[in-house]
């Protein structure tokens, strides 16, 4: 008996599609780059425009660590073409710091120890920003479900929980 | 000057992390870099037939495709593919190494392409044709063909007969299902050939261990290959061996003489290690009053067909409780899986698990408060081994822990206390790990500006190593914690071994006053020199570095600022690199305590369980950071409540595939599933288990978590569950 | 995963005429879905019209008391406006029981219709799968299937529909406004999405020349008497085992109008008419409701792994009725249901 491995594509694969100028603002700068369709707002910044600080941890929106903010929302840039987001506002973690002192998010993440490893939490305060622009939580309870599309692998929620409401306060 | 060590101190990486400045394995952009995608078996056992690469070499980008047939040369003899913890039994698997397939996932083909999107695209064009072969997964299916192997404890009296006329008795199967790490970082591998040096960025915790190997697999000498790791995305025991892709990345840099990056997916990952499944039996025996006549525990876990992977699931009991009569036993079952790893408090984590359940099951049966139970047969002696402990302040977790929980307002009965619709329920539980420590060695460069440099070749996988060292290499040489900077995850560094068994903390910081003793005598020396030296005749345990100084102890008065001895005696930097041996005192068991309660809510109808407190108190020894301390346990907790209630590979037998093999269905717990957790450091000077005291707190977070949460749900409901995860349906009879 | 040309539309018109000229192209508006499965190479469009620009995104009163929904209105942006949550509550908490705040700010309200199960099969591409692969086989029948259906189910297929945010349409008995190369027309809920029979590769009745425009509800919200239950394997972020949206209109304890749809138990939102029979002019009490859940389950057969669900959605439907009854909806962040 054997079996055939790989998925089967229906029909033949088209030539490689010309690659695709977009512009981006990206933590206030203008970037020109040129994506192929399928390029994710994710890779778009992690692989062509070194922003590493944005993370993959499954590609699938299931785990919240590649959370930007676009227009000043925070989405899932994995699930996000950049092809899409042509002309759009994104801020990565990058972007948060203002002249070299930390966004007060950051500065409470430190605070209170919301992270171990690191990997979740750029994703972890973005999403915190996005949050805190929303509005609709005020209780730690409505934090605790309005953060739960970010995974934090090393258990670091109540602290998580603890730094958002201290920054706030301070906003 | 306040001592840094103890002091809750903000971690001295949190600047990078919360910027996103850290860098991980997979992010190292350097240029005419060429990515992998990897191609995976979706059969678990069987040969390759035929591989067609043509498809996926015609897509535009796309520069080579490695498969067993084409790939560059690799040893051929198993010892090559040994790593430093490579269980002892067993060939390891040596990735796309031939035409054999020996578990679903198992990579068979990488695309190597000018960026990630094309190789992930011609991927999906790589055709391969396998002979498929009966295969098996299935631990409950294959439980009768378990074979035994050795356990440390030896038996004690007669378990059985014991057993059998104890006056109250327990017995009962538990089971866990496998679990896998799921750290957030996708497991990644940069390999970067310069001038005859391969450099490899890799997500691991171990980068000597992964450069011994890379050495090996590849026979390449051993200054032409450094590996680093500065930064780990999560590891809990999933990087302690080289994973795949590091070989694939080398194979790749081997193959193309140009910088190779492989990422896995998420679902890949799912054929890398994994806590094994395992069926664990009690037997727990007492008299009438209460004392423990018996006790018997065997488990049977999960290991490959082509290794042996075991860890301890049964000797826990023989630390905490006495029992005159004892029996352990391990089987495991082979299947055609990867092999099963250490994850996270390995063997404690399940082990403690049923022990703790079973505790909590006799001490209903004898109409005993489970605290009270465990202080009755508590053991201030190791049972098997008949030793005492270096410490051993569990009566007083019990104690602290009961009182910050409000244990003392609990009514026995089940059923008995609720809030609306739901059921609350209060469990508890002991955990319980060892204080390991390892050979390390550690170098510290002290320049005559008043910086040092703290080096060695452990990784911090969010543990807070690189805070730790700063926190002790300031304390011991005088300096505030600015003028510290540490250096870690980097093989070319003074040996350290992998960051696993909570045993980097003891073994590092011990290391580093070793090291930071000899520069304390190199700097005494240089002050000696000086004219009318206030510290001559001084010996290096006199005097001690304070506040930029060398200061007599005896008379604070007496003292010579260090830059000064430095630059009288010419010196611009000291270097100096010690060891740290573990002590070879065989007289008494070191190990690191807890106790554990959990509060549950259950709807009485529906059965949704909430864990609304956990409190867990701690004795491990001295806490050197009281802030990633309680962060590191405070994680642990966060496990074992989904331990309890979440997690569970599921596997679909026929097909001998995970099903959900992602983050999505595999379920971890989010932050709506955690509330009040309250970790408490139980005081415990400790001089005999190490000159600093230090226990280690990796593992002991999570041991006895799921016990304390699956006794409150029994508490809460009268139902016991004894098969993880514990979901709705199996605490509420839908009819 | 495998290539696929992008395009934008410029109007509706253009989406209708690009998409009628190519059979395997798909609309991407949100891509919360669609992008998650051609990385799974279990979608496999060789081109994506990218219709996120069209001029869908309005929420507008219409002339006989209802609303408008615009199809490119994103998920969050639908849950908390004023007039959705003053006047369909119910619409609101459904939203926000599902999926997590950054992917309801992504996905749109047509494309959350039109999102594809979560069965394991159907997401993994080297198992048979009858919704993947018509012909290929149902895995899931004898597999896991924990979170299969338990309704409506066929021998060619055990899949359920995912949406929260469909489940209360149901009850709001939403209509949805299409448009294809034969001009507009309505689809009302209920008759939107199929049950699997021995078709269960097509999910909706909306032909696949065609677009969703807009999703109209009727006057009647229920803004008073009405609640989302959602229970699944964690508190947050995961996918219903079974969820019960429940409507009332109460005159004293006399039930004058009822409406209750299942969510994770069938390939469609779960409605029976004779259910909400039983529950007008009744007492509004936990008999009515259990009477009502026994013929809402009617017929519910179980796999295996997903036998338990039967109950679980009986004692669910009689929770969330007795909360509409006392206007006491069930939280989306306190997780305790009262």
């Amino acid at each position: 008996m054997t079996h055939s491995g790989t998925t089967k594509p229906k029909g033949p694969i088209a030539a490689a599609p010309e690659k695709i100028p977009i512009t981006l603002i990206v933590n206030g700068a203008e970037a020109k780059l040129s994506v192929a369709p399928w390029t994710t707002l994710l890779d778009a910044l992690r692989d062509y425009l070194d922003l590493t600080g944005t993370k993959k941890g499954c590609d699938h929106g299931q785990c919240g660590a590649c959370t930007v903010l676009v227009d000043g929302r925070r989405i899932n840039s994995c699930l996000t073409l950049a092809v899409m987001k042509e002309g759009a506002e994104v801020t990565t973690v990058e972007g948060l710091a203002r002249n070299g002192e930390l966004h007060p998010l950051q500065q409470a993440f430190i605070d209170h120890d919301a992270f171990q490893c690191g990997y979740c939490t750029s994703g972890q305060i973005c999403s915190a920003a996005g949050l805190i622009a929303e509005g609709k939580a005020k209780t730690a309870d409505e934090i605790r479900e309005l953060m739960s599309g970010n995974i934090c692998r090393c258990g670091a929620y109540p602290n998580i929980v603890a730094a958002i409401q201290q920054a706030m306060g301070r906003s | 000057m306040a001592s840094y060590i103890g002091s809750a101190t903000s971690r001295v990486d949190g600047r990078a992390k919360v910027t996103g400045e850290a860098k991980y394995a997979g992010e190292f952009n350097v240029s005419g870099l060429v990515h992998g995608y990897v191609v995976d078996s979706p059969i678990p056992k069987g040969r390759i037939v035929r591989i067609d690469t043509s498809g996926a070499l015609g897509v535009a980008g796309v520069i080579d495709v490695l498969t067993h047939s084409n790939r560059p040369t690799m040893a051929d003899k198993d010892d090559a593919y040994k790593d430093e913890v490579a269980p002892e039994k067993g060939s390891p698997y040596r990735p796309l190494y031939d035409d054999r397939i020996q578990f679903t996932g198992q990579p068979v083909a990488l695309v190597l392409a000018e960026d990630w999107e094309t190789a992930r695209v011609a991927a999906s064009l790589v055709k391969i044709e396998y002979q498929k072969e009966p295969h098996v997964t299935d631990l409950q299916a294959e439980r009768a063909r378990a074979y035994a192997i050795d356990v440390p404890e030896k038996p004690r009296g007669d378990a059985e007969k014991a057993f059998a006329s104890a006056a109250i008795s327990h017995a009962a199967e538990y089971s866990i299902p496998t679990e896998h790490h799921n750290p957030m970082e996708l497991f990644a591998s940069t390999a970067i050939w310069e001038n005859g040096q391969l450099t490899v960025y890799d997500k691991t915790q171990g980068v000597q261990n992964v450069q011994q190997y890379l050495c090996k697999v590849f026979k390449l000498q051993p200054n032409a290959v450094r590996v680093m790791s500065p930064y780990m995305g999560g590891g809990f025991g999933a990087g302690l061996r080289p994973q795949y892709q590091v070989v694939l990345a080398v194979l790749g840099a081997n193959a193309l003489k140009r910088p190779v990056r492989v990422v896995l997916t998420r679902a890949q990952m799912y054929a890398l290690g994994y806590r094994p499944a395992s069926i664990e039996r009690l037997a727990l025996g007492a008299s009438s009053d209460g004392l423990l006549e018996s006790m018997q525990h065997e488990a049977i876990a999960v290991t490959s067909q082509f290794e042996e992977f075991a860890r301890n699931d049964t000797g826990w009991g023989n630390l905490l409780y006495k029992s005159p009569n004892a029996k352990f036993g391990h089987k495991l079952v082979k299947l055609d899986l990867p092999t099963s790893s250490d994850m996270r408090a390995p063997g404690a984590a399940t082990g403690v698990y049923a022990l703790e359940c079973a505790m909590d099951e006799l001490a209903i049966a004898l109409k005993t408060d489970p605290v009270q139970l465990r202080l009755q047969c508590y053991s201030d002696r190791h049972q098997g081994e008949d030793l005492p402990y270096t410490s051993k302040q569990l009566r007083e977790c019990y104690r602290q822990g009961a009182e910050a929980f409000g244990w003392d307002k609990r009514n026995a009965e089940p059923r008995s206390m609720r809030d609306g619709s739901e059921l609350v329920g209060w469990g508890m539980a002991s955990g319980v790990w060892e204080a390991l420590q390892v050979p390390a060695t550690v170098r510290i460069v002290l320049t005559a500006n008043g910086h040092a440099e703290v080096a060695t070749a452990a990784s911090d996988i969010g543990t807070g190593t690189y805070t730790i060292m700063a926190q002790v290499a300031a304390d011991m040489l005088g300096l505030p914690i600015d003028n510290i900077s540490v250096k870690l995850g980097d093989s070319t560094l003074p040996q350290c071994p992998v960051e696993g068994g909570s045993w980097i903390a003891s073994s590092v910081c011990n290391a580093i006053a070793n090291t930071a003793r000899a520069v304390r005598g190199d700097l005494l020396e240089l002050a000696k020199a000086t004219k009318d030296s206030p510290l001559a005749g001084a010996g290096v345990d006199d005097v001690a570095l304070i506040d930029g100084k060398i200061v007599s102890k005896q008379d604070a008065g007496r003292a010579v600022p260090i830059a000064s001895a430095m630059q009288s005696g010419k010196a611009e930097r000291i270097t100096r690199e010690e060891i740290n041996q573990p002590s070879e005192d065989k007289s008494h068991a070191r190990n690191v305590h807890s106790a554990i309660f959990a509060e549950v809510k259950v709807d009485e109808e529906i059965g949704i369980i909430r864990v609304m407190r956990v409190v867990k108190a701690v004795a491990a020894g001295r806490i050197l950071n009281p802030k990633t301390a309680h962060s590191q346990v405070m994680g642990g907790v966060v496990w074992g409540i989904g331990m309890a209630l979440h997690e569970e590979t599921l596997y679909d037998h026929r097909f001998g595939r995970v099903m959900n093999a992602n983050i999505a269905e595999y379920h971890v717990p989010v932050n709506a599933d955690i509330h009040d957790i309250k970790v408490i450091f139980v005081d415990e000077p400790d001089e005999m288990v190490n000159p600093l005291g230090i226990k280690g707190l990796g593992e002991i977070g999570i041991v006895g978590v799921a016990a304390a949460i699956a006794n409150a749900v029994y508490h809460a409901t009268g139902k016991r569950v004894r098969d993880l995860p514990i979901t709705l349906d199996k605490v509420i009879e839908f009819v | 995963m495998i290539p696929f040309q992008y395009t934008r539309a410029s109007d509706v018109a253009d989406a209708i005429k690009q998409i009628a000229a190519d059979p395997s192209a798909k609309f991407i508006a949100g891509g919360t879905n669609l992008l998650d499965l051609i990385k799974y190479d279990v979608a496999t469009p060789t081109r994506l019209i990218d219709i996120s620009r069209l001029p869908l995104g309005n929420v507008e009163e219409t002339a006989n008391g209802g609303v408008l929904i615009g199809a490119l209105v994103p998920n969050t942006d639908l849950a908390y406006h004023p007039l959705i949550e003053a006047r369909y509550p119910l619409l609101s908490r459904s939203i926000l029981a599902g999926a997590s705040q950054q992917l309801r700010n992504m996905a749109s309200t047509g494309g959350n219709l039109v999102q594809r199960t979560r069965c394991f099969y159907f997401y993994d591409a080297t198992t048979p799968c009858n919704k993947r692969e018509p012909g290929s086989g149902c895995s899931a029948i004898d597999g896991i299937n924990r979170i299969n259906a338990i309704l409506g189910t066929s021998q060619s297929c055990i899949a359920t529909h995912p949406s929260d945010m469909c489940v209360a349409l149901a009850v709001l008995e939403a209509i949805v406004h299409v448009t294809g190369p034969a001009g507009a027309r309505t689809i009302a809920l209920a008759d939107f999405h199929r049950l699997p029979d021995n078709t269960p590769q097509i999910d909706t009745n909306l032909e696949p020349d065609e677009i969703i425009t807009a999703i109209e509800l009727p006057a009647k919200g229920f803004s008073t008497n009405y609640s989302y239950l959602k229970i699944r394997d964690r508190l947050s972020y995961a996918f219903a085992l079974v969820s019960v949206a429940a409507a009332l209109e109460l005159d004293g304890d006399t039930i004058k109008e009822a409406r209750v749809a299942l969510g994770g138990v069938a390939h469609k939102p779960w409605r029976s008419p004779a259910a909400e029979v039983v529950l007008r002019g009744q007492r509004a009490d936990a008999s009515t409701f259990a009477n009502a859940a026994d013929i809402l389950l009617r017929g519910a057969r179980g796999f295996g792994h997903n036998d338990f669900k039967i109950g679980l959605a009986r004692r669910a439907i009689v929770r969330t009725l007795s909360q509409a009854a006392r206007g006491t909806p069930q939280s989306i962040s306190d997780k305790k249901i009262r």
